[in-house]
C-alpha cells in the first residue's frame, strides 16, 4: 500500500515535449483513473511510474520513496498492458509464476501461489494452456493474475478493456472493481473511454496535450467541469458550448436572455463561453426560449437525440422518444438556467464565483416563466 | 492462401509463366534428371553411349576414403560455421536492439560483409591471416607454426571457416534483428515489470521468442555451408582444398572432380547424396515451419 | 528502453565495438594495406595506418588483372541477371497469384522446388546442357520421330550462357508472390469494375504498387551476380569474357621467390568487392527488405 506523489513532471523526446509539468497525489488505496484522448500524455505518466520510460524532469515518490532512478522490478508496480503482453511461449501458469520465478521463489511455494491467484481470476482449469488457446477474456485475467501474484503495492492499468468486446469489458470492468477492493493496492487506470473511466474511478484525471485539465470525483467533474475541453469530453452526446457576452447582466444564446446571478456582476462586457448538457436541455412552447432548426435526429431507443443548428452554430439536444421531429422543422428549447455552465472563452477555463454556479437556484427559479 | 479474385484466362498465365518456366525446365528440371541418370550410369566424358551400372558409382564413391573424408570435413566445416556465425550474428543483434544512440551505425556496417563475395573476402583473409604478419606473426613468433594453413591441414580448415563466419554473421545478424524487432515491446516490458533484468529478459523471453528464426537459419546456414556457391568460392580462391585434402569439401569436391578429374558419373553420384541431404534439411525446415504459427 | 544502467549500456557497447572490429576489421586492413608500399605492407608488425599508394596500387593491379575489361563483363553479366530475373519473376508471380487455372499449382511447385537445389550441386549437367543447348530437344525428337539431329548450339563464351542459367531459379517470383498476396482482393476487384484487363492491371497497377519490391529484388540480384565464381569459371574459356571474380587469382603475388606484392593484390580485391558493398551500403534499406522478406 502506497501513495503516489507527482511533482512537476515533465516528458520530453528530443525538443517535443509531451508532459508539461504534472503535480498529483494519489493517496494510498484509491482507483485512480487518468482519462484523456489519444496522444493526451496519459499513457507515459503510467509508464514513468512504471519505470518504463525516463523521467525528464520533476520526480515521482511511491510510498515515499522517489523512484526516479530505480528500475522497474524495484519499485514494487504491477502492470497491465494493453495488448496483455502474455508471454506466448509459456504456459498460463508458468505466465502467472514468472515474477515469482525471476526472485527465486522455491518451487513448491511457487506453484502453491499460482494456484492461489488462478482461483481468484478463475483460470484453474486452464493453468496447463498457451495464452494463443485462451479468449480474449481469460487472457485479460491471465494479465491479472500476473500482476496480482506479486502483491504489488501499487496496480497500473494501461487500456487493458481496449481490446475486448464491448459486452466483456462491461463484465470485466466489474471484476477489476472488485479485485481492487479486495486487495485494495493503489491502483492507476489510463483509458480514453468516458464509461470506464466515470464506472471505476474513486478519483478521475483529465488530460490534454500533456496538461492536467481536472482531477476530482467523477460525478463532480461531469457535474462542474473545469474546462470546455472536459466539459466537451466527458458526457455523451457533447455539452453545447456556445460563444456568447454579458451584456446587462445576462448572456444571450440566439432567442434566449438568460440573466445571471448578481455575484457574476464583475463579468460584464466579457466574452464567454456558455455550455449546457444536451440531456438538461428541454424542449419549450414554441416561440419561447432558444429556437434552433432540427437538421437531423438520432435514435436510440430509449430516446432521441436532436441535432440542430442555431446562428450557424450547433446545438444537440437529448429528448423523449415519443416526440417527433422532422428535419428542417424549427424547435423551441428551454434552458434551464440552474444547468448552464460559463466559461472564460479566452482560456477556457470554467468561471466560478465562491462556488457558485453560473446561475443561482433563486434566480433561476424568477427566471422560468419568463423563458417558458 | 487463395486470392478471392483473380482473372479468368487459360493462355495468359502459360504466357506469362512461360519464359521463366522455360528456363527452369531447361537449366533446372534437364540437369536434374541428367544427375539421376549419370549417376547410375557410366559414360565417357561428351559422348559415348552411356551403360547402366546400377549402385557402381555410388559404391566406388562410398568405397573412397578420400570422399568419406571429405564428409567429415563437410559436416566439422557446415557446424562450426553456421553456429558459430548465428551467435555472433545473435549477440549482435540483442545489442542492437537495445537501440543505444549509435547503434544504427554498428547496423549499417554488421551487414556489409555479406556484399562480399566468398573468393574475394578469401583473398583479403589470405593476406590478413597469413603465417608472416599481423596477428598470426605474433603468434608464430610465441612458438614457430602456432599458426600454418599452407602447412596444416586443421589450420587450413579453421581458415575456411573462420572466411564463412565473417561474411555470414552479418546475415545472420539481419535476420535476428528483425526478429527481435518484431517481438512486441510490451512483452519485454512485462518482463521487466515483472522483474528480470536485461540478460534475464534475453534468455527467458526474446531468444525463446527467435526459435523460429534461429530455426530457419541453422537450415540455411548449413545448406549454405553444405553446397553454397559462396563455399565453394572460399574455398577455390584460398586453399584450393589443400593441404593434403583437408579442405576438400563435398561441393568443392564434386565441381573437382568433375572438371579436372571429368568424371561425371561419380560427381553426379556424389551430387546425389548431397541433393539427398539438402532434401532431409528441407523437410525438418518445412516441418518447424508449421510449429512457427503456434506463438500467434 | 528500460534498464538504462550505466554497465548494461558499457556492455552493450563494447559488445557492438568487438563486432565492429569482427566484421569490419578486415575491410580496414585490406584498405590500409591496398594503400602502402610494398615494403610497408610486409612490414612486421602490420601498421594499420592507410599509405598514399593506392592510386599506384590500384593502376598496378588493374593492369596486371586487366581489369577493365572484367568489370564491364561483370557489369553486363549482372545486369542482365538482374534484370532478367525482376522482369521474368514479376510475371511468373503474377501468373500465379492473379489466375484462376488448374496450372497454378503445376506452377508454383515447379518454381518452388528450385528453391532447394542450389547451382553448385547440378552443376555439372547445367554446365552439359550449356555446352550443347539442344540436347533435350534433340533427344526428345529422337523419342517421338526416331530422326537423329546433328545440330549443335553452345552456351560457352557468351553472356547468354554466362546468365539465363542464373535466372533459373525462384528467389524472385517468391518475394513478388509474398508481396501480391498482401494486396487486398478489392484492389483487382476494382481494377476490373473500371473495365482493365488482365494484362493492364499488372502494368498499371501491379508493377507500380511493387516498386519497393522491384528496388529490393534488385539489390540482392545485383549482389548475387556480381558475385558469380563458380559459373563464370566453367562457361568462359576465352579471357575476353572473363568477369573480375575470375581474375583475383591473376592478382596474386607472383610466386617468383621475390617480396610479394600484397599492396597490389589488396588494392584489386578491393576494386573488385566495392560495387556490390556500395550497393548495399547506398540502398541498405531496400537489400534488408528484400532479404528478410523473401527468405520468409
Amino acid at each position: 500500500m502506497a501513495q503516489i506523489d507527482i511533482r512537476a513532471v515533465r516528458k520530453s523526446y528530443g525538443k517535443t515535449q509531451t508532459l508539461h509539468g504534472v503535480d498529483l497525489i494519489f493517496p494510498t488505496g484509491e482507483f485512480v483513473v487518468i482519462l484523456g484522448p489519444s496522444g493526451c500524455g496519459k499513457s507515459t505518466l503510467l509508464r514513468m511510474i512504471a519505470g518504463l520510460e525516463e523521467i525528464t524532469a520533476g520526480e515521482i515518490a511511491i510510498g515515499g520513496t522517489v523512484v526516479n532512478k530505480l528500475e522497474p522490478r524495484e519499485r514494487g508496480c504491477a502492470m497491465v498492458f494493453q495488448n496483455y503482453a502474455l508471454y506466448p511461449h509459456m504456459s498460463v501458469a508458468d505466465n502467472i509464476g514468472y515474477a515469482l520465478k525471476v526472485s527465486g521463489v522455491p518451487k513448491a511455494e511457487r506453484r502453491r501461489r499460482v494456484e492461489e491467484t488462478a482461483a481468484i481470476v478463475g483460470l484453474t482449469d486452464y493453468l496447463d494452456r498457451r495464452p494463443a488457446a485462451l479468449s480474449g477474456g481469460q487472457r485479460q485475467r491471465v494479465a491479472m493474475g500476473r500482476a496480482m501474484i506479486r502483491e504489488p503495492k501499487v496496480f497500473l492499468f494501461d487500456e487493458p478493456l481496449s481490446n475486448l468486446d464491448a459486452k466483456l469489458r462491461v463484465s470485466m470492468r466489474a471484476e477489476i472493481r472488485k479485485l481492487h477492493q479486495r486487495l485494495n493496492a493503489t491502483s492507476v487506470f489510463v483509458t480514453h473511454d468516458q464509461v470506464e473511466a466515470m464506472t471505476l474511478a474513486d478519483r478521475l484525471v483529465v488530460m490534454n496535450k500533456g496538461r492536467v485539465e481536472q482531477v476530482g470525483q467523477p460525478l463532480d467533474i461531469y457535474h462542474r467541469p473545469a474546462s470546455t475541453f472536459v466539459a466537451a469530453f466527458i458526457g455523451s452526446p457533447a455539452m453545447n458550448l456556445i460563444d456568447s457576452r454579458v451584456e446587462g447582466g445576462a448572456v444571450r444564446l440566439g432567442s434566449a436572455v438568460i440573466p445571471l446571478a448578481p455575484a457574476f456582476a464583475g463579468l460584464e462586457g466579457r466574452t464567454v463561453t456558455v455550455g449546457i448538457r444536451p440531456e438538461q436541455v428541454r424542449l419549450a412552447a414554441p416561440g419561447t426560449g432558444l429556437v434552433a432548426i432540427a437538421d437531423f435526429v438520432e435514435e436510440l431507443g430509449a430516446g432521441r437525440v436532436v441535432h440542430a443548428v442555431m446562428e450557424g452554430q450547433p446545438f444537440a439536444a437529448a429528448i423523449g422518444a415519443e416526440v417527433r421531429i422532422a428535419p428542417g422543422q424549427p424547435i423551441a428549447f428551454d434552458l434551464p438556467a440552474e444547468h448552464l455552465h460559463l466559461f472564460d472563452r479566452e482560456t477556457g477555463r470554467r468561471i466560478e464565483i465562491d462556488g457558485e454556479p453560473a446561475q443561482s437556484r433563486a434566480a433561476a427559479a424568477t427566471l422560468a416563466p419568463a423563458l417558458s | 492462401m487463395e486470392k478471392r479474385s483473380v482473372f479468368k484466362s487459360t493462355w495468359l498465365p502459360i504466357l506469362f509463366a512461360a519464359p521463366q518456366l522455360l528456363l527452369i525446365l531447361l537449366f533446372f528440371y534437364w540437369p536434374v534428371t541428367a544427375v539421376l541418370n549419370w549417376a547410375f550410369t557410366l559414360e565417357p566424358p561428351f559422348g559415348g553411349a552411356a551403360e547402366f551400372v546400377g549402385l557402381d558409382n555410388f559404391k566406388e564413391v562410398f568405397n573412397d576414403q578420400l570422399y568419406w573424408h571429405s564428409v567429415m570435413i563437410s559436416i566439422i566445416f557446415a557446424i562450426c560455421g553456421p553456429l558459430t556465425a548465428i551467435f555472433i550474428g545473435l549477440v549482435l543483434a540483442l545489442a542492437v536492439d537495445r537501440e543505444l544512440p549509435g547503434s544504427g551505425f554498428f547496423r549499417f556496417l554488421y551487414i556489409l560483409p555479406f556484399a562480399v563475395a566468398g573468393p574475394a573476402g578469401g583473398m583479403a583473409f589470405r593476406f590478413i591471416l597469413s603465417p608472416e604478419r599481423g596477428l598470426a606473426a605474433m603468434l608464430n613468433e610465441i612458438q614457430p607454426d602456432l599458426w600454418n594453413p599452407a602447412k596444416y591441414g586443421s589450420h587450413a580448415l579453421a581458415f575456411v571457416i573462420i572466411i564463412f563466419i565473417w561474411k555470414w554473421a552479418g546475415y545472420t545478424f539481419i535476420f535476428l534483428l528483425a526478429g527481435l524487432q518484431s517481438v512486441p515491446r510490451s512483452l519485454i516490458e512485462a518482463a521487466a515489470m515483472d522483474g528480470s533484468g536485461p540478460i534475464r529478459r534475453a534468455i527467458d523471453i526474446q531468444v525463446p521468442l527467435l526459435a523460429p528464426t534461429l530455426f530457419f537459419l541453422l537450415v540455411t546456414m548449413m545448406t549454405e555451408g553444405f553446397v553454397g556457391s559462396d563455399t565453394f568460392g572460399m574455398v577455390h580462391a584460398t586453399t584450393r582444398g589443400g593441404p593434403n585434402h583437408a579442405t576438400e569439401l563435398m561441393v568443392y569436391r564434386i565441381v573437382d572432380e568433375a572438371f579436372q578429374g571429368l568424371n561425371y558419373s561419380g560427381a553426379s553420384a556424389q551430387s546425389l547424396v548431397l541433393i539427398g541431404l539438402i532434401m532431409i534439411f528441407t523437410f525438418i525446415q518445412f516441418r518447424f515451419v508449421e510449429r512457427r504459427v503456434h506463438y500467434k | 528502453m528500460i534498464q538504462r544502467t550505466p554497465f548494461a549500456n558499457a556492455l552493450t557497447y563494447a559488445i557492438m565495438v568487438i563486432g565492429f572490429l569482427l566484421l569490419i576489421g578486415p575491410f580496414l586492413v585490406v584498405i590500409a594495406g591496398a594503400s602502402q608500399t610494398m615494403q610497408q605492407v610486409n612490414a612486421v608488425p602490420f601498421r594499420f595506418v592507410p599509405g598514399d599508394q593506392f592510386l599506384a596500387n590500384a593502376t598496378a593491379a588493374w593492369t596486371r588483372g586487366d581489369l577493365g575489361h572484367a568489370m564491364i563483363n561483370s557489369l553486363i553479366m549482372t545486369l542482365m541477371i538482374t534484370f532478367g530475373k525482376v522482369a521474368l519473376s514479376a510475371c511468373t508471380a503474377f501468373a500465379i497469384v492473379f489466375f484462376r487455372s488448374p496450372l497454378k499449382h503445376l506452377f508454383f511447385w515447379t518454381v518452388f522446388i528450385t528453391l532447394m537445389l542450389p547451382l553448385e550441386v547440378r552443376v555439372v549437367p547445367t554446365y552439359a546442357v550449356a555446352a550443347d543447348m539442344f540436347t533435350p530437344f534433340r533427344l526428345l525428337i529422337q523419342f517421338f520421330t526416331g530422326i537423329e539431329l546433328k545440330i549443335e548450339w553452345n552456351l560457352l563464351n557468351s553472356y547468354a550462357g554466362l546468365t539465363l542459367p542464373l535466372i533459373a531459379t525462384a528467389t524472385g517470383t517468391f518475394l513478388y508472390r509474398q508481396f501480391f498476396m498482401t494486396l487486398p482482393d478489392e484492389l483487382a476487384e476494382a481494377a476490373r469494375m473500371d473495365g482493365s484487363g488482365p494484362v493492364r492491371f499488372f502494368f498499371d497497377m501491379l508493377l507500380p504498387l511493387s516498386r519497393t519490391n522491384i528496388l529490393a529484388l534488385t539489390t540482392i540480384m545485383f549482389v548475387y551476380g556480381w558475385n558469380q565464381y563458380l559459373w563464370p569459371l566453367l562457361m568462359v574459356t576465352d579471357p575476353s569474357y572473363q568477369t573480375v571474380m575470375m581474375k583475383l587469382r591473376m592478382l596474386l603475388p607472383p610466386e617468383d621467390g621475390g617480396t610479394p606484392d600484397w599492396n597490389v593484390t589488396l588494392a584489386g580485391s578491393l576494386l573488385i568487392m566495392l560495387p556490390p558493398v556500395l550497393v548495399v551500403a547506398v540502398l541498405q534499406r531496400w537489400f534488408v527488405r528484400g532479404l528478410v522478406s523473401s527468405e520468409k
